[in-house]
């Protein structure tokens, strides 16, 4: 197994570290028995766009990785862009994943559609489906067949 | 500066195993079931070979088997226990959970009914629990010596009396204890015992499985006659001559390096208990010189690793993401620690060839990774 340098940038010097304290959506995703755990802080103005991100992760590099990189890619997009947010977009973002850590991509879409859905909870509204989060696939559920096809 | 403390996975070949070594490969390359003077001269060094590292456990020549290493010499101890045993209906096995996977995977598969033995929390098995375990199909206990991930050390011979007492073939794999800690057979009361040459500075690929003469050891691989005719195909002999000058210098050499790796190990365990919220795992007193095994709350072992890595520093974890599988080490789960101390696992394993100047390199770059890794760990709680 080994990282590409890509994943590597992202480990080393991870993006949108932090937290944010008056956030508009927050989401945390993972669970200590895989030992991967994102959360991921949203700021979304008037017009829906994501002036702001951060996050906060306790795992392996990959996790530190496709979480940093997740930020990056929804960073002053819309809620609508954001929402589209793929878990192989992130993988092919960070120039691969070696396929046991493809899991590490899922769990940043999730934590992004989460934090999502948490901004339309916190004012009253129902999030739209793409905000749904499948709550086996944050369960390290993992597709060989996937993590061949976008590795 | 570059650290290398992941012993327990490989050491770095000594000088005495590459010089007994080179000769073999450039000149004494003859196969050493041939006739000629240059496979005679291979058949000696092999005899040679043998007898050194029967003289360095305790037993005969005749009762050391060359391996590719410990995990053939744990799967050929069972193996042949099992269809032993099942030649008189006994179809039981004793082990612990704290097992290597070579030992592990193979029980599982063997298809006996597996009793595993619970640990304490320092990683510990006792001769009771052993004794209380023993049924009349009882084929083979197998306790490993010193576990390879918290180093804890095992009561071997009293474990081995209790199988003496009750008729029941002891295996113990020492992969880790061999050339680091006395190891005697007859005094032990094992019957087989599993090694492997590169835990003790010699080369990879090559080990030796002991098998005490009263125990019927079976054919693990048919062809020649080589091994008494018990695992055919021509002999690693520069392996095996590597194998042996390492153990006899290792040996030698013991109770010098034995004294000088604790002191260091001792150091670093002290050094790396000052970072608020961290454990020791295993035994501080029945412990393997080199090993230092801590847990620190709050973060993952692989990216600590990583980190570590980036300052040349080469340690092991056992976290999920470093054991390849999705659970975090199984021995951190024996010795009862919750799956979220687990993950944040670090293994530094020391040898003859780590100096005080590096243990003070390793922790003046542990803290700071650590605190890192906790500032952006959504777990983390300072206390």
């Amino acid at each position: 197994m080994a990282y590409s340098e890509k994943v590597m940038d992202h480990f080393r010097n991870p993006r949108n570290v932090g937290t944010i304290d008056d956030a508009s959506g927050i989401a945390e995703v993972g669970n200590m028995k895989c030992g991967d755990i994102m959360k991921m802080y949203l700021q979304i103005d008037e017009s829906e766009t994501i002036t702001d991100v951060k996050f906060n992760t306790f795992g392996c590099g990959a996790a530190i990785a496709t979480s940093s990189m997740a930020t990056e890619l929804i960073k002053g997009r819309t809620v609508a862009e954001a929402l589209k947010l793929t878990n192989s977009a992130v993988v092919e973002a960070l120039e691969g994943l070696p396929p046991v850590k493809i899991h590490c991509s899922v769990l940043a879409e999730q934590a992004v559609k989460g934090a999502v859905s948490d901004y339309y909870k916190r004012r009253g509204l129902t999030p739209p489906p793409e905000a749904y989060i499948d709550e086996l696939a944050t369960e390290h559920a993992y597709d060989e067949e996937e993590a061949a096809v976008v590795h | 500066m570059k650290v290398y403390a992941d012993n327990a996975a490989t050491t770095r070949m000594s000088d005495a195993a590459l010089n007994a070594m080179l000769p073999i490969l450039t000149d004494v390359y003859g196969n050493a079931s041939s006739i000629h003077g240059v496979g005679q001269e291979a058949l000696k060094a092999l005899d040679g070979a043998r007898s050194k590292i029967a003289a360095a456990i305790g037993a005969e020549p005749r009762e050391i088997y060359f391996t590719s290493g410990g995990t053939e010499s744990d799967n050929w101890a069972i193996a042949s226990a099992v269809t032993n045993g099942a030649k008189n209906g006994k179809r039981h096995i004793i082990s612990t959970a704290i097992e290597h996977h070579a030992v592990l995977h193979k029980l599982k598969a063997s298809g006996c009914d597996v009793t595993l033995l619970t640990v304490d929390s320092d990683g510990l098995v006792t001769p009771e629990q052993v004794k209380a375990a023993i049924r009349p199909d009882t084929c083979l206990v197998t306790v490993m010596y010193a576990n390879n991930e918290i180093g804890t050390i095992e009561p071997i011979t009293e474990i081995g009396a209790v199988c003496r007492e009750a008729g029941v073939p002891f295996h113990t794999d020492a992969v880790q204890a061999v050339g680091h800690v006395p190891v005697d057979v007859g005094a032990m009361n094992i019957d087989m015992l599993s090694l492997a040459a590169h835990k003790f500075h010699g080369p990879k690929g090559v080990g030796a499985l002991y098998c005490n003469k009263k125990v019927r050891l079976n054919i693990f691989q048919e062809g020649g006659s080589q091994e008494r005719g018990k695992r055919g195909g021509t002999e690693n002999v520069a392996g095996a001559v590597g194998m042996a000058a390492a153990l006899e210098r290792s040996v030698a050499d013991m109770d010098a390096n034995a004294a000088k790796v604790a002191a260091l190990r001792d150091r670093l365990i002290a050094g790396l208990t000052k970072i608020e919220s961290t454990r020791v795992n295993g035994s501080l007193t029945h412990r393997l010189p080199g090993n230092a095994n801590v847990c620190f709350e709050g973060i993952e072992g692989e990216s600590l690793l990583l980190m570590l890595d980036m300052q040349g520093i080469c340690a092991s974890s056992g976290s999920a993401c470093t054991s390849g599988s999705l659970d975090p080490s199984h021995v951190l789960l024996a010795i009862g620690l919750p799956h979220g101390i687990a993950h944040g696992s670090l293994r530094l394993t020391l040898s003859e060839y780590n100096s005080d100047a590096e243990v003070d390199y390793i922790l003046e770059h542990v803290a700071p990774i650590v605190e890192r890794l906790r500032m952006m760990s959504p777990v983390w709680q300072k206390k």
